[in-house]
């Protein structure tokens, strides 16, 4: 293949990487940016999002499409209630302290990841995906499921930037952001926003989880590199800021792509990750300023 | 977690019971290992390494209140410079170990320079991401690192004829092996006990309970913070250098995530801010996972476990607990 294919590749691949990119990291950003807190466990509720697709969607053999629809339900809904419990359980009793709530967040980076590797086992499991077409380029034949992967997270952080911006909910999560004990004199339940929020967090990671798996098997340790990418894509973004942070994702998920396909994706992931330094060394005070404790 | 407030500091200078004790346990650990079976005997002289890496973490953690994520990369700076050099350029072990300290000096003052710019939740991040980037490049340099595979270092070579029947001891033989953990132990124990007894490691102590009134009293806080994680990350280089060369072997394991988790495990079990508290946090969770893998694998579960009950409801861990209620004395 000549250089355009190979662009045009990279291009799709970056596109798909991107917006599911966007998904997790909005999660985490939204997590950080009015609970301000650093969710490290972040990477398993994406890690369990894939595994419980796996497991709903066997619950339906033969056919592929109702079983993924199925785990796309009820994966972000078990992963929503777990979350909420750890944060009643845990970050909670932890007064949102952000250095005792990051060792908690490991600890519970490391029950997960046990559990998941008691139970499941460390193989990794493919899900079938939905729908089989391939789209025929002149060059190469294209997975038609990533367009899906495409179309479904911008659906989702279309929902998302609804629900923050446009309802209710959202502005009460926006109060609580914005001013947390004036939020509270005016009668806002903080501790049930917190809960709430991170719930949806998690929920985020487990949608762009279930939405990987028929790309990316299902495996116990696939956790890490999307939260280390996410970290960089909140950081890049700068915190709490939906905009930033879904063109950061994309800038990283394109870069990701194109590096990937010409390069390794070992040195994409280093040169990622070196990013983040660069953008502190630039702008000193940090992207993280405003929660500077 | 907040930190302790100043209990040590107020105690008098010329008090000696801290040394008498610190020097106790290294003499304690000296006649332990005439009287420790095999097995533990290994165990100890692997416990009494990462205790020193534990030790280098904590100085950072517990006495400067910076809370690095990603320590594991100045672990594997050693391990890979001593390693590799060993392996490669086949330098003796002596000049193996300084190469492994000088690469996790020169890589603590790069990354210091780059992360102290930050602060709080923003240089663990930065501290991780370091730390991930060094773990990847011993991945991408797979033809020399070999990877997660890693490399057997063979230091046969290094013998010293004693005239035993059993002939002649080498680096690795045990009584070495333990005596020279022992020494770096203990090294590293001397380095942190003087450190924090002196005038800058009160510095320190004050930087981590007010940085903003440090400054205002006009002590340059980068630089004390810049030291401060460069001993750390060198007492860290020294612990990997030495493992590399008494385990002879060299892998990308090490500079995981994993590898910078637990040195804060371990100074939160034992107390962050206290010197011995490395040493018992270590010990105790290195045979806690070691006695519970008899009946189950999952050795994670009891990190992330102890993880989530220690910052519930014990966050100044063992030693700190015990020296706000009885030894106020304890450095």
């Amino acid at each position: 293949m000549s250089l355009g294919p190979h662009l045009l590749l990279a291009f799709l691949e970056g596109t798909a990487a991107a917006f599911v990119l966007a998904l997790t990291a909005l999660g985490l950003s939204l997590v950080f940016g009015v609970m301000r807190i650093v969710n490290v466990a972040h990477g398993e509720f994406f890690m369990l999002g894939a595994v419980l697709a796996y497991g709903f969607s066997s619950l339906v053999p033969g056919i592929p499409a109702l079983g993924f629809l199925l785990a796309l339900v009820l994966s972000p809904l078990v992963v929503g209630a777990i979350a909420w419990s750890a944060d009643r359980l845990v970050l909670a009793r932890l007064n949102y302290n952000p250095e005792a709530t990051i060792v908690a967040t490991i600890g519970m980076l490391y029950i997960i990841q046990q559990l998941v590797l008691t139970f499941y086992g460390p193989d990794a499991h493919p899900v079938e995906p939905p729908i089989s077409f391939r789209i025929q380029f002149p060059w190469f034949g294209y997975s038609g499921y990533k367009l899906v992967v495409v179309a479904a997270s911008a659906a989702l952080l279309l929902l998302t930037w609804f629900l923050l911006m446009r309802t209710r909910i959202g502005l009460v999560m926006r109060a609580t952001q914005f001013d947390r004990e004036t939020a509270q004199n005016f009668g806002i339940p903080v501790a049930r926003v917190y809960s709430m929020i991170f719930a949806l967090g998690a929920m985020l990671a487990a949608v762009a989880g279930v939405l990987i798996v028929p790309i990316q098997q299902a495996h116990y340790l696939m956790g890490l590199d999307p939260l280390l990418l996410s970290f960089i894509t909140v950081i890049i973004g700068g915190l709490g800021s939906l905009r930033g942070t879904v063109i950061a994702a994309f800038v990283i998920g394109l870069s990701d792509g194109m590096i990937s396909v010409f390069f390794s994706g070992t040195l994409s992931k280093i040169i990622a990750t070196l990013l983040v330094a660069l953008v502190l060394v630039f702008r000193p005070e940090g992207l993280f300023a405003r929660s500077a404790r | 977690m907040s930190a302790p407030a100043l209990p040590a500091f107020a105690s008098r200078h010329d008090d000696r019971r801290p040394l008498w004790l610190h020097l106790g346990v290294i003499a304690a650990l000296f006649a332990l290992q005439f009287l420790l079976p095999a097995y533990d005997h290994t165990n100890m002289s692997r416990i009494m390494i990462l205790a020193s890496y534990a030790m280098g973490y904590n100085l950072l953690l517990g006495y400067t209140g910076l809370m690095s994520l990603g320590h594991a990369m100045f672990f594997a700076a050693g391990l890979y410079g001593a390693g590799l050099s060993a392996y490669y350029l086949g330098f003796d072990p002596l000049s193996a170990f300084v190469v492994g300290l000088l690469t996790g000096l020169a890589l603590s003052l790069v990354v210091g320079m780059i992360a102290l710019r930050t602060s709080g939740v923003s240089f663990m991040i930065v501290t991780l991401m370091f730390a991930q980037a060094c773990f990847l490049l011993t991945l991408y340099f797979n033809e020399i690192t070999q990877g997660d595979q890693g490399i057997v270092i063979d230091l046969s070579a290094w013998s010293w004829d004693t005239g035993s029947e059993e002939g002649p001891l080498t680096l690795v033989s045990p009584p070495i092996r333990y005596n020279l953990a022992l020494l770096l132990f203990a090294i590293s124990l001397l380095v942190s006990l003087f450190l924090v007894r002196s005038r800058i490691g009160r510095v320190l102590v004050a930087i981590r309970e007010n940085e903003a009134r440090t400054v205002m009293l006009g002590y340059h806080s980068f630089r004390y913070k810049l030291g401060s994680l460069a001993l750390s990350g060198t007492l860290s280089a020294a612990a990997g250098a030495t493992y590399a060369l008494l385990f002879s072997y060299v892998g990308s394991t090490f500079a995981g995530i994993q590898y910078s988790i637990l040195p804060l495990l371990w100074v939160l079990l034992g107390g962050q801010g206290t010197i011995l508290g490395p040493l018992l946090g270590t010990a105790l969770m290195y045979y806690l996972i070691d006695f519970s893998s008899e009946y189950t694998s999952s050795y994670m579960l009891i990190v992330g476990v102890a993880l989530v009950l220690l910052v519930l409801w014990f966050p100044k861990g063992i030693l700190g607990t015990l020296r706000q209620k009885w030894l106020p004395w304890l450095p």
